[in-house]
């Protein structure tokens, strides 16, 4: 799996950090989303496609 | 051949003998006709979205606006008129309301409220000792809504925002009327004005005296570098201040009146008390508190699942309608508080205008449903359930009051 992000577009709502802890983060300043990484593992596949399907903003996109 | 029917306002009566229940005529526009027309208190006409999919088409697609001085905008008699002052971030499109939001976001993110958790749980174990300590709770009972509903929402924004608590009073008479569905346009109209003097001064104290907290390090960051006018800063104030107050104090009091009338749930939660927050997001979805909206009005003509709304078309979209949408919820008009997919609800709204203060709602709601769990094993409602008030008339839904005893 394979992660981009277009941060631009993210409104700092935080889901993705509530569901995927590990992948995503908030960055101080703003609150914009920070990769932390962008090839997780397979146990954290599950969690970052729930978060791309639920962010509101659709800036998390899951590549196969 | 279709009959042609005038449309009527939008739905808020509850199905009867269930006052959790969504406006009861959301199930049949649903699946016989999924935007649909309603008519508005100017009466003008806008489109109603009522399923789940189409809801996040809308409020995902920045074609339709969210800025309330656009043509055809879909006034609710509540949203205040057009006017260009004082309307808030939330009345902005991109690449306004990007620069305005991110003015605040970093206050709400996740992390920083988090850390906040010690305080809010600080704060509702002291409301939790006065009300055991409050008389009349064998006669007619004690107000949950007054007693706790309320106060820990109003104590938190007002700490954050750095507005003195001994306002309070002021403030929950003021956004009271100004989201009531019931009240006369001046008396709306004046209760409108009196918040704006009053943050007007409150701003103004603050421009010689910021302080550390969300109103002095807009002062600081962004009024002193002239990003934001007074006027601006005395808009966010508004702003947060009404979203903070009112939202989460009526999810906090009809979740406490449903775990009351659902013991087995409340008995589950409290053997395993890490199903709180699962349980928030099913409660956030189940209650849907946003009876009004949110509203948009297209730019551009836009299809939407194969109808065609056009540019300078209104467009109304039904919370409530959307988390009781059956091809995403199953059984969705039962509360389970273990539904894997209680999360993907709306009730925060949905695109780039959704709720900025959800992380601070989700802590505040765990800590007080779990401490009043813990605290208050036997609370009952002390009055019948046909007793207690509702608020049909209002844009958010909750209790006027809920009498509990225990
Ligand atoms: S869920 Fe989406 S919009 Fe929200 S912080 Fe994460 S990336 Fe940004």
């Amino acid at each position: 799996m394979k992660i981009t992000l277009d941060a631009d577009k993210c409104c700092a709502a935080g889901q993705c950090v509530l569901i995927a802890p590990e992948v995503f983060d908030q960055r101080d300043e703003d609150g914009v989303v920070v990769l932390l990484d962008a090839a997780p593992p397979a146990a954290q596949h599950d969690a970052v496609r729930e978060a791309a399907a639920i962010c509101p903003a659709a800036v998390i996109e899951v590549h196969a | 051949m279709t009959m042609f029917t005038a449309p009527a306002p939008l739905p808020v009566e509850p199905p009867s003998g269930c006052p959790f229940g969504p406006p009861a005529a959301f199930a049949a526009l649903r699946t016989t006709q999924p935007i649909s027309k309603i008519s508005l208190p100017d009466g003008s006409w806008a489109w109603l979205v009522t399923r789940y999919a189409d809801i996040r088409t809308v409020l995902g697609d920045t074609r339709f606006s969210s800025d309330t001085t656009v043509h055809g905008y879909p006034l609710s008699g509540m949203t205040g008129g057009p006017s260009t002052r004082n309307r808030g971030f939330i009345r902005t499109d991109p690449p306004e309301h990007t620069r305005l939001r991110r003015m605040v976001t970093r206050e709400f993110m996740v992390k920083r409220v988090e850390a906040l958790r010690p305080e809010i749980q600080r704060i509702t174990e002291e409301l939790c000792d006065a009300m055991e300590r409050a008389e009349g709770r064998a006669e007619g009972g004690v107000d949950l809504v007054q007693a706790l509903a309320l106060p820990v929402p109003s104590l938190v924004i007002s700490l954050l925002l750095g507005v003195p608590y001994d306002d309070h009073d002021l403030f929950q008479g003021l956004t009271g009327t100004l989201l009531s569905r019931t009240v006369p346009d001046d008396e709306r109209e004046a209760a409108r004005a009196e918040l704006r003097d009053y943050l007007d001064r409150l701003v103004t104290a603050k421009e010689a005296d910021p302080g550390d907290d969300i109103l002095g390090r807009l002062i600081v960051e962004q009024q002193r570098t002239g990003e934001l006018t007074h006027d601006q800063v005395a808009a966010f104030a508004a702003l947060l201040l009404i979203a903070g107050h009112e939202t989460t104090a009526n999810m906090i009091g009809l979740s406490a009146l449903t775990l009351m009338r659902d013991p087995a749930t409340a008995e589950k939660l409290r053997q395993e008390p890490a199903l709180i927050r699962g349980a928030v997001e099913e409660l956030l979805r189940f209650h849907s508190i946003i009876r009004n909206g949110p509203r948009r009005v297209a730019t551009a003509d836009v299809e939407v699942d194969g109808h065609l709304i056009r540019a300078g078309e209104g467009v109304v979209v039904a919370v409530p309608s959307g988390n009781r949408d059956e091809s995403v919820f199953a059984d969705a008009d039962r509360l389970d508080v273990c539904r894997p997919n209680a999360q993907h609800h709306v009730a925060f709204g949905y695109g780039i205008h959704q709720c900025l203060g959800q992380a601070l709602a989700r802590v505040e709601l765990q800590v007080v449903l779990g401490t009043l769990l813990r605290r208050f094993p036997a609370m009952r409602p002390a009055v019948p359930v046909e007793e207690i008030p509702f608020r049909t008339d209002m844009s958010i839904y909750g209790c006027h009051a809920l009498p509990v005893t225990w």
